[in-house]
């Protein structure tokens, strides 16, 4: 090469530019002749991302050096813009998502919260939350470290250069759509899965962008092995496709429209639906997070992964069992029941693969348990393995066909997502953005220790008060369903169940307040970690784990 | 497949192809995750066990559909079950058990997971539709202790029936047995359905069996999303005549 190189647009900016301005006319076309105002507002809000998306290429252009290098004086030139706002976006869209719940917990204790008018009622808020915690919290954690595991472990900078970037805003851009299609009344009707084919369409397109930039860096990788955390990312990104692609099998009834109806129906969509759902929890919910357990806890804890061994069984056991786990969403259903079998027997070996990532993720601290006094951010993920061990007990216990005649339909199963969504889920992602946020704007630690301190005792009681409540009310509920006079005649009407739960909300809502609480502390603890003017020492950086 | 000598690759060893090469890996995390749902998903499309052979069960009619579509839009899955279970204080409570091939035509299906609110498989002709209509506004009206929302909005709202027709033929074309005749006089046969004494009641009976036909508004054209919500949940459960129905006959 010359010394100097000129600067030229490249092929994917113009590329990716043509494409956007192609869909902002497509949007705008569509929007004009929609079948109704609210799709007209979502095909603006595709025009405009569009446009938005088209000015940021060029400005990206001259802000850009003519060449960006793969390296730095040897050492990786490493791509941290992406994993940067993906972190940001996961602490807004938790705040978010935790408000919401906090909400429709209110809602479900006072129904006046529902104030009579359609955007507010629980029916159209539920999927908000769901989606907002689920997808656009932990959606976005998943970016985030996923980009940045991939990266140290391979030791090369991430594929692509608009890439990655597509990949965040665009997904944030589904959530966007998505979330606010749920208070206009624009779903397909089916849990975890609401979004209408346009914003699936579009999700597609992210996804497997969100696949080749990761292959794409595995490919150029400087290391010989794939890190064990990677085949989880790498589990998680293509099952996702697959569910995804499954599930939303639909046809649209026109594209100016934004019903569309899914090509499955009856007991066929509800085994499909499940099978989606209980493998969202199983490869977004789990496999994605245990990725940040095997990279960050290591990390955190300065010391090497427990057992080889066990990632090697455990990984393979997990994914292969996990997907026959569904139908125990449908015990007692019109699905027959040799499926309900099968779901429930493999539920219950369920039980060993997750035990394996628990005792791997824990056992990694064997000579490193004094930290638990000392660092509350390990805390925080150690605590959060030991709320996945208990989750993945309590589930196979529930997919159990009679223990589940008990729990199905009632609180019980709200109480258990939440100790695996709060307490697993949301506690290792804490625990992964108070290590990452250091890392990434360079400082020596997080602002403040005692105020994860807090965070920590915060929540904790939160999620104790939530599960109780939870535990109490759907065990009640379903005691009082079955319950007979002495006479042989059902002993409670169902809305005198439903009186029943009332104070049981209100604790509910009193934990669900007190995660909120504790979130809010962290966010403040994180904006205060970036605004430190304090840098990194140098050499600082914990030791690299064996396998990196 | 492995001697036990000295030589031979441990089986740690062997598991090194899926370390050092992505697409061997994605390979084997497709085939593994590919098993499980094959197993369980494909058989319920031909194991004609799968869906009970029963008589009754019809298409919605237009305006059916449209109250079911509005079931979908505000949610009403999160709080409500359709599927009563074969056990004892379930059936007593709200019915005979739900059939497959009762949902056999619901795209997507609306079994729930959660009864923050009763099952409603079965809340057809429980209650009247004047009933519905205050508890739809107010449900603490006829409810006291109820924490359901209220829906003040569906009876303001009047139906838009201008593309019925088209949301019919995509189910068609999904396996609905909805006939070209059908989707023609949709229109016509939710105004007939929200009719009391409607002329073509008996055309409109003969496409949709066993469909009721009554005065909700249709005759002055003002049927709203009220009613086409109200005419869907009188229909819930009520298709299988259960007198006539053979139990034994479908054990699977």
């Amino acid at each position: 090469m010359d010394g100097i190189t000129e600067k030229k647009l490249s092929f994917g900016e113009l590329g990716l530019s043509f494409v956007l301005a192609l869909i902002a006319v497509g949007a705008i076309f569509v929007a004009a002749k929609a079948w109704t105002p609210e799709f007209a507002f979502h095909a603006y809000l595709f025009a405009a991302a569009a446009i938005a998306g088209v000015f940021a290429i060029g400005n990206n252009y001259f802000a850009r050096p003519a060449h960006t290098p793969q390296e730095i004086d040897g050492k990786p030139n490493y791509n941290f813009g992406p994993v940067k706002f993906a972190t940001l976006a996961a602490l807004f869209w938790g705040i978010a998502g935790f408000t919401v719940g906090l909400y429709i917990a209110l809602e479900l204790s006072w129904p006046l919260f529902n104030l009579d008018l359609p955007w507010t009622s629980f029916g159209r808020l539920r999927p908000l939350h769901t989606s907002a915690v689920i997808f656009a919290f932990g959606g976005n954690v998943l970016l985030a470290t996923s980009f940045y595991v991939v990266q140290r472990t391979c030791r090369v900078r991430l594929a692509g250069d608009l890439a990655p970037w597509f990949v965040v805003l665009g997904y944030n851009f589904f959530i966007v759509i998505a979330g606010t299609g749920y208070l206009l009344g624009i779903t397909q009707g089916k849990e975890y899965a609401e979004p209408e084919w346009y914003s699936d369409s579009w999700l597609t397109i992210v996804w497997v962008t969100y696949l080749l930039v990761f292959l794409g860096t595995l490919w150029k990788r400087k290391e010989p092995h794939i890190y064990v955390a990677n085949w989880f990312y790498l589990a998680f990104i293509v099952t996702v496709a697959v569910l995804h692609l499954g599930n939303n099998a639909a046809i649209p009834v026109s594209i100016f429209s934004s019903k569309s109806y899914i090509v499955w129906s009856g007991v066929q969509d509800a085994m499909i639906q499940w099978w989606y759902g209980h493998n969202a929890v199983g490869f977004f919910l789990t496999a994605g997070f245990l990725a940040i357990v095997y990279y960050f806890i290591p990390k955190r804890a300065e010391r090497p992964v427990y057992s080889y061994r066990l990632s090697i069984i455990h990984f393979w056991a997990l994914i292969f069992m996990y997907i026959w786990a569904g139908p125990h969403h449908l015990h007692y259903t019109a699905l027959p029941d040799w499926a309900q079998t099968l779901g429930m027997t493999f539920s219950i070996m369920l039980w060993m693969p997750s035990w394996g990532g628990m005792i791997n993720g824990l056992m990694t601290l064997s000579g490193a348990w004094d930290k638990l006094r000392t660092d509350p951010v390990l805390r925080m993920m150690v605590v959060s393995v030991a709320f996945y061990g208990m989750a993945t007990f309590e589930g196979p216990m529930m997919s159990i066909k009679s223990v589940n005649s008990l729990s199905h339909y009632t609180d019980w199963g709200i109480g258990h997502v939440h100790s695996g969504a709060l307490g697993w889920v949301a506690y290792v992602s804490f625990g992964a953005i108070y290590c990452l946020v250091p890392w990434l704007w360079n400082k020596r630690e997080v602002y403040s220790l005692k105020l994860v301190n807090w965070h920590f005792w915060v929540s904790t009681i939160g999620i104790v008060f939530y599960i109780s409540a939870m535990w109490v009310a759907g065990i009640m509920q379903g005691l009082m369903w079955r319950a007979y006079t002495a006479l042989g005649f059902l002993e409670y009407s169902f809305v005198e169940t439903s009186e029943a739960m009332h104070p049981m909300y209100i604790i509910r809502a009193l934990g669900g307040g007190m995660f909120l609480i504790g979130a809010i502390i962290m966010v403040y603890n994180i904006y205060m970690t970036i605004r430190s003017p304090e840098p990194a020492a140098v050499g600082n950086r914990a030791a690299l784990v064996p396998g990196e | 497949m492995t001697h036990p000598t000295s030589h031979s690759p441990s089986l740690w060893q062997r598991h090194q192809i899926f370390e050092k090469n992505s697409i061997i890996l994605v390979i084997g995390i497709l085939i593994a995750i590919s098993i499980g749902g094959l197993v369980e998903v494909l058989p319920l499309f031909y194991l004609k066990s799968t869906i009970e052979q029963v008589d009754g069960i019809r298409p919605l009619t237009p305006l059916e559909l449209t109250g079911r579509n509005i079931y979908v839009r505000e949610g009403c899955y999160n709080c409500h079950s359709q599927m009563i279970r074969p056990l004892r204080d379930e059936v007593e409570r709200y019915g005979h058990y739900s059939l497959a091939a009762e949902s056999m035509y619901d795209h997507p299906f609306q079994w729930g997971s959660k009864r923050t609110g009763p099952d409603l498989a079965r809340v057809g002709g429980k209650y009247s539709d004047d009933w519905h209509r205050d508890h739809l506004r107010n449900p603490r009206s006829v409810v006291p202790a109820s924490i359901m929302p209220g829906y003040p909005w569906l009876e303001q709202n009047l139906v838009d029936m201008s593309h019925i027709g088209d949301n019919m033929a995509v189910l068609a074309v999904e396996g609905v047995p909805y006939t070209a005749e059908m989707i023609k006089s949709a229109v016509s046969d939710a105004k007939t359905q929200g009719s009391a004494d409607d002329a073509a009641t008996a055309a409109f009976t003969k496409r949709y069996p066993k469909a009721i036909s009554r005065d909700l508004g249709g005759n002055v054209g003002r049927l709203t999303e009220a009613d086409a919500l109200i005419a869907y949940l009188q229909l819930l459960g009520t298709q299988v005549d259960f007198k006539l129905y053979d139990d034994k006959a479908n054990i699977r």
